[in-house]
């Protein structure tokens, strides 16, 4: 049993350009110690989509991710405007981004399907004009 | 595929970076579907240019990023993709013009 491996990144909401930074610095972290390429690309795949989201739609957020003995853990938390259906945002395809965040290339409604796809547990904690907390586990 | 046999024989630009040598290819623009697609050491054919761009490239470990149509990057991509030592390349070419390039190379 090892003490848990911590990090903890402030996600700004304000800059769409360093999106996505917080995912390439734990897949460094992950590749430093040792981790193999398909456990690599489940979290950062993952933790992308995360955290893309929180920039699109909730101005941000935090994302904290612990390595565990038997699992990565990733929780995302933002105090966005919340999911109103759970069930339509988890279909492949459904999106509310704006046209200026579909040019960008985002917005293909691919988000939460990719995350529940390349992880072994997900779970959406989100309560509507409060925010939205997302677990998710990749076994190692 | 070698990299410098896709340079001759499509006439590609180097905006940075060097490819040796890729396996495989994808083509898309969509972040998404690209973050879930794009496989290590694959050529991403793309006509995005912005910083996305190269986090996705970076997280799916690209063997490079073609430009297709014409695109450049915008300054700060290219400072990135600088930065974390990722190739890319452009062409003027369509994506469509490029993937039937590449596969009649294959073959």
């Amino acid at each position: 049993m090892h003490e848990p491996v911590k990090f903890h990144f402030n996600v700004d909401g304000e800059n769409f350009s360093s999106a996505g930074e917080a995912s390439v610095m734990v897949k460094k972290k992950l590749r430093q110690l040792g981790f193999p390429p398909d456990v690599m690309r489940r979290v950062s795949i993952a933790m992308y989509e995360g955290e893309i989201n929180m920039v699109i739609h909730a101005d941000g957020g935090s994302a904290d991710v612990t390595v565990e003995d038997e699992y990565i853990e990733i929780v995302l938390a933002d105090k966005g405007p919340g999911i109103p259906n759970i069930d339509l945002a988890m279909q492949e395809g459904y999106s509310t981004a704006r046209d200026n965040i579909r040019a960008l290339g985002f917005g293909a409604g691919m988000g939460l399907p990719n995350m529940k796809k390349y992880t072994d547990y997900m779970h959406i904690d989100t309560e509507v004009g409060v925010g939205t907390t997302i677990t998710m586990r990749v076994n190692i | 595929m070698n990299g410098k046999q896709l340079l001759e024989t499509l006439e590609l630009k180097t905006v940075c970076g060097s490819v040796e040598s890729f396996d495989g290819v994808y083509a898309g623009d969509l972040l998404s579907r690209a973050m879930s697609h794009v496989e290590a050491d694959n050529l991403w054919i793309t006509i995005m240019n912005n910083m996305n761009v190269i986090a996705v490239a970076s997280l799916t470990e690209a063997a490079a990023v073609l430009l297709a149509e014409g695109v450049e990057l915008v300054p700060e991509a290219l400072e990135a993709a600088k930065e974390k030592d990722i190739c890319v390349l452009s062409s003027d070419k369509t994506v469509y013009e490029l993937c039937a390039g590449i596969a009649a190379m294959l073959n």
